[in-house]
C-alpha cells in the first residue's frame, strides 16, 4: 500500500536510524551478556537488551507488545535473574581452561548457523513477496494495537488464550513447591490446632482480687 | 460306545497321571490310580469286544465313520478327528484293549512296591489310547498322531526306572530309532497329500487305484503315477520298519527290555510293534497298486525273520530271547503282508499278541518269582517251585512254534503257505527263510524252557529258597492269555483267513485277483502244510538233545563256531556298525560346531568375542552422557544445524 | 539503506539467536548465563515473529509473540526454582560442577 504522505522524507530517515541504534545496542548488549565477568552485569546487559527491543518491536508498529516487553519481561524475569543471581551470591569467575578447547567447534557451528540464517532470508526477501514493505500496520479507524490484539485474542484465540494462563498457574505452582521449604523453630500456625482447641485448655478462670495481679 | 472305547483309556490315564502322582497333590494315591485305569481298561475291552462282534457280523461291512470334531481347517487341508470302524480297527482295538486290561491287571501285581506306580499305570493307559487312535484313525494325520503318541508312551515306559542310566538310554535309543522310521513315515504322507490332494482314508485308499498310468507331477518331474505311488509305499513302509522293529532299523528293540515286563509284554509284543503291521494292511489298497514296494516289503520281512531268529538263539536274558522272537515274528506279518495275504498277516498278529503276551508275562512272572534274575543261565529247576508259570510258558511256546492245535500253527501255517503260494521268486525266498526261522524258533522257545525250568538250578542258593509263589493278579492275566493262545487259532481261522475271510475282512483289507496267494495258500501240496511242523519238531528235539542230554552240544557248538557265535551274540554287530556311521559323525559335528563355531568364531570375533565388544562399544556410547547440561544442548543444536542444512541443500537443488 | 525492510529485521533477529547459542555452550561461568542465553534466543523470535507480523499484515503474529513471551516467563521462573534447589543442595552453580547426570 502506498506510504503515507507523513511517513516520507525525515521520518524515514529517523526511523532507520533509530532502528540501527536499536539493532546494534541489542546486539552489543547481547554480546555483553555472555561475555561479563560479572554475572550481575550480565543481567543488566539482559535488561538492556530487552530495552531495545522493545524500541524495535514499537518501530514495527507493535506497542502493546514492546510495552508487554518491557512489564513483564523486564520487569518481572529479569528482575528474578537479578534476584537469583543474588540471592546465589555467585563470585565471579575466570573464564576457566576449557573455553578454548570448544571455541573452535562451536564458533563453527555458531557461524554456520548464522550463514543459513542469511540465506534463508535472503532466500526469502528475492523473491517477489518478499519486498517493499516498509510501512506500519494499517490502522483500521481509529483502533490502536491494543484493541485490535484484543479483539483478535479473545474471540479466535480464547482457548490458547486460556491455556496460557494456565501454563503460567502451574510455573507458579511449580516454583512455589520447588523451593519451598520448612525451617526449624519457625512459629507458624497450625489451623487445625487452632480449631481442636477446647475452652478447658486456653481459658482459665481466676478469682481476682481487686488490688492484687494474678 | 464307539467313542468311549476310544478314550476311557485316556480318562484313566489323565486320572492317575495327574491326580494319581504328585502333580497334582497326588490326591488319589497308588491304588486308586491302579484301580481305575485298570478298571476302565476293562470297560473298554468289553466294549471293544461288542464292538467287534457288531462290525465283524455284518457280512461285506463297509466301514462306519464317527466323527468327533473337525481340528484342522487350513485352506483346503480339512483333517477332521474321526473314527473308522471297519473290521480291520475293530479287530485292533479289541487285541489292543484285552491285552492291555490284562497287562494292567498284571501290572498290579508286578509293580507292586515300586515308586512310580501311579505314573507307570497313566503312562500304561495313555499309550493304550494313543495306539487305539493310531487304529481308528480316518486320516493319515490322525495316524501319524497315534504313531508318535505310541512311541512317545514307549519312551516314558522304557525308561519308567529313570534312575538307571541304561534305562534312559536305551529310551532314547528307542525314541530316536523311532524317529528315522516316523521321518520315512512323515514324507510318505507328504508324498499322499501330493499325489491326492486329501489325507482322509476315504479319498486316498479308493484313489490309489487310479494312479498307475497315470503322468503325474512328482518331485518336480513328471513321472508315472506307478513310480510315485511305489515311492509313497516305500516311505511309508520305512516307517513300519522303525516301528515295528524290522531289519534296519531294529536296533532298538533289544534294549527296550530295560523297561518293565509288562511294557514289554504290551508295548513290543501285542501292539506297539504291530502298528507297521496294521499299517501295511490298512493301506493294502495302496500297496496292491505298488507291487515293489510289496517286494521290498517281503524281502525285509523274510531277513528280518531269518535274522532276529538266529540272534535269539544264543541270547542268554530271558526277555531278550523273547524279544529277537518278537521281531522275527513281526518279519513272518510283515511278508505275508508283501505277497499279499494280508489276511494272513492280521491272523497271526493276533495269535501272536496272545501267545507273546503270554510269553513276557510269564518270563516277568519268573523274574518276579527269582527277584529279578534275568540271566537264564542262573536259572533251572522252577519247573517244581512255579508249575502253573511254567505250564503257560509251555502252551505260548507251544504256540509259537506252531505246533497243532494251539493258535500259532494255524497262523503260521497260513503265512508260510501264502508265501509258497505266491509263486514269485520272493515268495519262496520268504518261505524258506520263514521254515529256517522256525527251525530256530522252537530251538531257542526250548532253550529258554529247559534252561528256566528243567534243567538243575545254577544260580544262587539263597535266591532259590526265596522263590514267592505268584500272586493272583498276575496269574489271571497269565490263564487269560493262555487259553487266548490256545483257542484263538482254531476259533479265527475260518473268519479271518478261511472261507469266510471276504466276508469278515470285507471292505478294510484289499487284494486284486491277480495276487493269489491268500487262494493258493489253501490248495497248498501236503509237504508245504506239513513241513513247518516237521521242522518245529525238530528243533524241539534238538533243543531236547542239546540240553537236557549230557551231551554238552551246546558247550560243542561254541568251540567250534566261536566266531559264529560271537557274531550272532553281538546281534551281527549292528549297534557298533551304527555307532561307526550314525553317532560318531554325528557327534564330530556337533563339537565341530562347538570348539569351531561357537568356540573360533564367535567367541574369537574382537578382543574377546562378540559379548565383550558390545559391552565396549556400549561403554564408549555411555561416554557421550557426560553430565553437563549445555553439552547436551550443543548436540541438540548441532542436530537443529544438520537438518537446516539438509533442507536448505534440498530446497536449493 | 535507509528503508528498513524486512530483511533488516530478520538479520538482527539471527544475529541475537546465534549469540545465544553461542552464550549457551562457551560459556565457563555459571548456569545462570545459561539461561539468559535462552530468553536471548526467544527475544530474536519475537523479533521474528513481530517482524513478520509487520510484513505481512496479520496480527496473528503478534498474538503469537504473547504466547512466546508467556511461557517464556513460566519457563525462566521454573529454570530458576530449579537452579535455586540444586544451589541448596550442591552449593556450586559453575558450569563445570553440574554432571550428576554422568552416563
Amino acid at each position: 500500500m502506498a506510504l503515507r504522505e507523513f511517513e516520507r522524507g525525515p521520518r524515514m530517515i529517523l526511523q532507520a536510524l533509530a532502528f540501527y541504534v536499536f539493532a546494534a545496542v541489542a546486539v552489543v548488549a547481547g554480546i555483553m551478556v555472555i561475555s561479563a565477568r560479572n554475572p550481575v552485569h550480565s543481567v543488566l546487559f539482559l535488561i538492556l537488551a530487552f530495552f531495545n527491543a522493545a524500541g524495535l518491536f514499537v518501530l514495527l508498529g507493535a506497542e502493546f507488545l514492546a510495552m508487554i516487553l518491557v512489564i513483564v519481561y523486564v520487569g518481572a524475569v529479569a528482575v528474578l535473574f537479578l534476584f537469583v543471581v543474588m540471592m546465589l551470591d555467585i563470585d565471579f569467575v575466570e573464564m576457566r581452561q576449557g573455553f578454548v578447547r570448544y571455541l573452535p567447534v562451536g564458533a563453527l557451528i555458531g557461524v554456520v548457523l548464522l550463514i543459513e540464517l542469511f540465506i534463508v532470508v535472503g532466500g526469502a526477501l528475492a523473491l517477489p513477496e518478499g519486498k517493499a514493505v516498509a510501512e506500519p500496520i494499517a490502522r483500521l479507524g481509529t483502533a490502536t494495537n491494543t484493541e485490535m490484539l484484543g479483539r483478535l485474542l479473545y474471540t479466535k484465540y480464547v482457548y490458547l488464550f486460556q491455556a496460557a494462563g494456565l501454563i503460567l498457574f502451574v510455573a507458579m505452582v511449580g516454583a512455589i513447591v520447588l523451593t519451598l521449604r520448612r525451617r526449624e523453630g519457625v512459629r507458624r500456625q497450625s489451623v487445625r490446632r487452632q480449631l481442636r482447641r477446647t475452652r478447658a485448655e486456653s481459658m482459665q478462670i481466676v478469682k481476682v482480687k481487686p488490688g492484687e495481679g494474678v | 460306545m464307539y467313542t468311549a472305547a476310544i478314550f476311557l483309556p485316556l480318562l484313566g490315564a489323565v486320572l492317575a497321571g495327574l491326580f494319581g502322582t504328585r502333580v497334582f497333590g497326588g490326591f488319589i494315591g497308588e491304588r486308586l490310580s491302579q484301580i481305575v485305569t485298570t478298571g476302565l481298561l476293562f470297560l473298554s475291552a468289553i466294549l471293544g469286544a461288542i464292538i467287534l462282534w457288531q462290525v465283524a457280523s455284518q457280512p461285506n461291512s463297509s466301514p462306519v465313520t464317527v466323527p468327533v470334531f473337525t481340528w484342522i481347517a487350513s485352506g483346503e487341508l480339512r483333517i477332521p478327528w474321526a473314527l473308522r470302524y471297519d473290521t480291520l480297527s475293530a479287530v485292533m482295538v479289541f487285541v489292543v484293549t484285552f491285552c492291555s486290561a490284562f497287562i494292567h491287571l498284571y501290572s498290579i501285581g508286578y509293580m507292586h512296591g515300586d515308586s512310580g506306580i501311579a505314573r507307570f499305570f497313566a503312562y500304561l493307559s495313555l499309550f493304550t489310547f494313543a495306539m487305539l487312535m493310531l487304529v481308528t484313525a480316518d486320516n493319515f494325520v490322525q495316524m501319524f498322531f497315534g504313531w508318535e503318541g505310541v512311541g512317545l508312551c514307549s519312551y516314558f515306559l522304557i525308561g519308567h526306572y529313570y534312575d538307571r542310566d541304561s534305562a534312559n538310554a536305551a529310551a532314547i535309543k528307542a525314541f530316536v530309532v523311532n524317529r528315522v522310521g516316523d521321518f520315512g513315515f512323515a514324507l510318505g504322507i507328504f508324498a499322499v497329500f501330493m499325489l491326492f490332494g486329501s489325507l482322509d482314508f476315504g479319498v486316498v485308499l479308493p484313489g490309489a487305484q487310479g494312479l498307475p498310468g497315470k503322468q503325474i507331477a512328482f518331485a518336480g518331474t513328471l513321472v508315472d503315477g506307478q513310480y510315485a505311488l511305489t515311492i509313497t509305499c516305500i516311505l511309508l513302509f520305512i516307517g513300519a520298519m522303525g516301528k515295528s522293529a524290522q531289519f534296519l532299523l531294529h536296533t532298538w528293540l533289544p534294549d527296550a527290555m530295560e523297561g518293565p515286563t509288562p511294557v514289554s509284554a504290551l508295548i513290543h509284543a501285542a501292539t506297539m510293534v504291530t502298528a507297521g503291521v496294521f499299517m501295511v494292511c490298512r493301506l493294502s489298497p495302496m500297496f496292491e497298486y505298488a507291487p515293489d514296494a510289496l517286494a521290498l516289503v517281503t524281502v525285509i520281512g523274510a531277513i528280518t525273520c531269518f535274522f532276529a531268529a538266529t540272534i535269539g538263539l544264543v541270547q542268554n536274558d530271558i526277555k531278550r530271547v523273547i524279544a529277537y522272537s518278537t521281531c522275527s515274528q513281526l518279519g513272518y506279518m510283515f511278508f505275508a503282508a508283501g505277497v499279499s495275504a494280508y489276511p494272513a498277516a492280521m491272523f497271526h498278529l493276533t495269535t501272536h499278541a496272545f501267545f507273546k503276551a503270554l510269553l513276557f508275562l510269564g518270563s516277568g512272572a519268573v523274574i518276579h518269582a527269582m527277584h529279578h534274575e534275568q540271566d537264564m543261565r542262573r536259572m533251572g529247576g522252577l519247573w517244581s517251585k512255579i508249575k502253573p508259570v511254567a505250564i503257560v510258558m509251555w502252551i505260548g511256546s507251544l504256540a509259537l512254534a506252531g505246533i497243532p492245535f494251539f493258535a500259532g500253527y494255524y497262523s503260521k501255517d497260513i503265512i508260510l503257505e501264502s508265501a509258497f503260494g505266491a509263486e514269485t521268486n520272493l515268495g519262496y525266498f520268504a518261505f524258506w527263510m520263514g521254515i529256517a526261522a522256525a527251525l530256530m524258533t522252537a530251538f531257542y522257545s526250548w532253550r529258554l524252557l529247559f534252561m528256566t525250568f528243567h534243567m538243575p538250578y545254577r544260580g544262587d542258593p539263597h535266591t532259590y529258597e526265596r522263590i514267592e509263589r505268584t500272586p493272583w493278579t498276575m496269574m489271571i492275566p497269565l490263564i487269560v492269555l493262555a487259553t487266548g493262545a490256545v483257542v484263538a487259532g482254531y476259533l479265527g481261522y475260518k473268519h479271518f483267513v478261511g472261507e469266510g475271510w471276504q466276508s469278515f475282512w470285507g471292505a478294510s483289507i484289499k487284494i486284486l485277483p491277480t495276487h493269489k496267494a491268500l487262494e493258493h495258500a489253501h490248495h497248498s501240496p501236503l509237504w508245504v502244510a506239513l513241513l513247518p511242523v516237521v521242522v518245529g519238531v525238530l528243533g524241539i528235539a534238538l533243543a531236547w538233545y542239546a540240553y537236557m542230554t549230557s551231551s554238552r552240544f551246546p558247550e560243542r557248538m561254541v568251540a567250534a563256531n566261536e566266531p559264529l557265535h560271537k557274531f550272532l551274540l553281538n546281534k551281527w554287530y549292528f549297534d557298533e556298525l551304527y555307532n561307526a556311521i550314525f553317532i560318531r559323525p554325528a557327534f564330530w559335528i556337533g563339537r565341530l560346531f562347538w570348539k569351531g563355531g561357537d568356540g573360533k568364531i564367535i567367541d574369537g570375533f574382537g578382543p574377546d568375542g562378540i559379548a565383550a565388544t558390545t559391552i565396549k562399544a556400549a561403554r564408549r556410547v555411555a561416554a557421550l552422557q557426560t553430565g553437563y547440561v549445555y553439552h547436551y544442548a550443543f548436540a541438540i543444536l548441532i542436530g537443529v544445524v544438520v537438518f537446516v542444512t539438509l533442507k536448505l541443500i534440498g530446497v536449493l537443488r | 539503506m535507509w528503508q528498513i525492510g524486512l530483511g533488516h529485521y530478520l538479520t538482527v533477529a539471527a544475529i541475537l539467536f546465534t549469540i545465544g547459542i553461542f552464550g549457551i555452550f562457551l560459556n565457563r561461568k555459571n548456569v545462570i548465563v545459561i539461561l539468559m542465553s535462552i530468553e536471548l534466543m526467544l527475544l530474536a523470535v519475537n523479533i521474528n515473529l513481530v517482524a513478520f507480523s509487520w510484513a505481512l499484515k496479520d496480527l496473528v503474529g503478534q498474538i503469537f509473540t504473547m504466547f512466546v513471551l508467556t511461557v517464556a516467563a513460566a519457563e525462566a521462573a521454573i529454570g530458576l526454582a530449579i537452579l535455586v534447589v540444586y544451589f541448596r543442595n550442591r552449593g556450586s552453580i559453575a558450569v563445570e560442577d553440574i554432571n550428576v547426570m554422568k552416563g
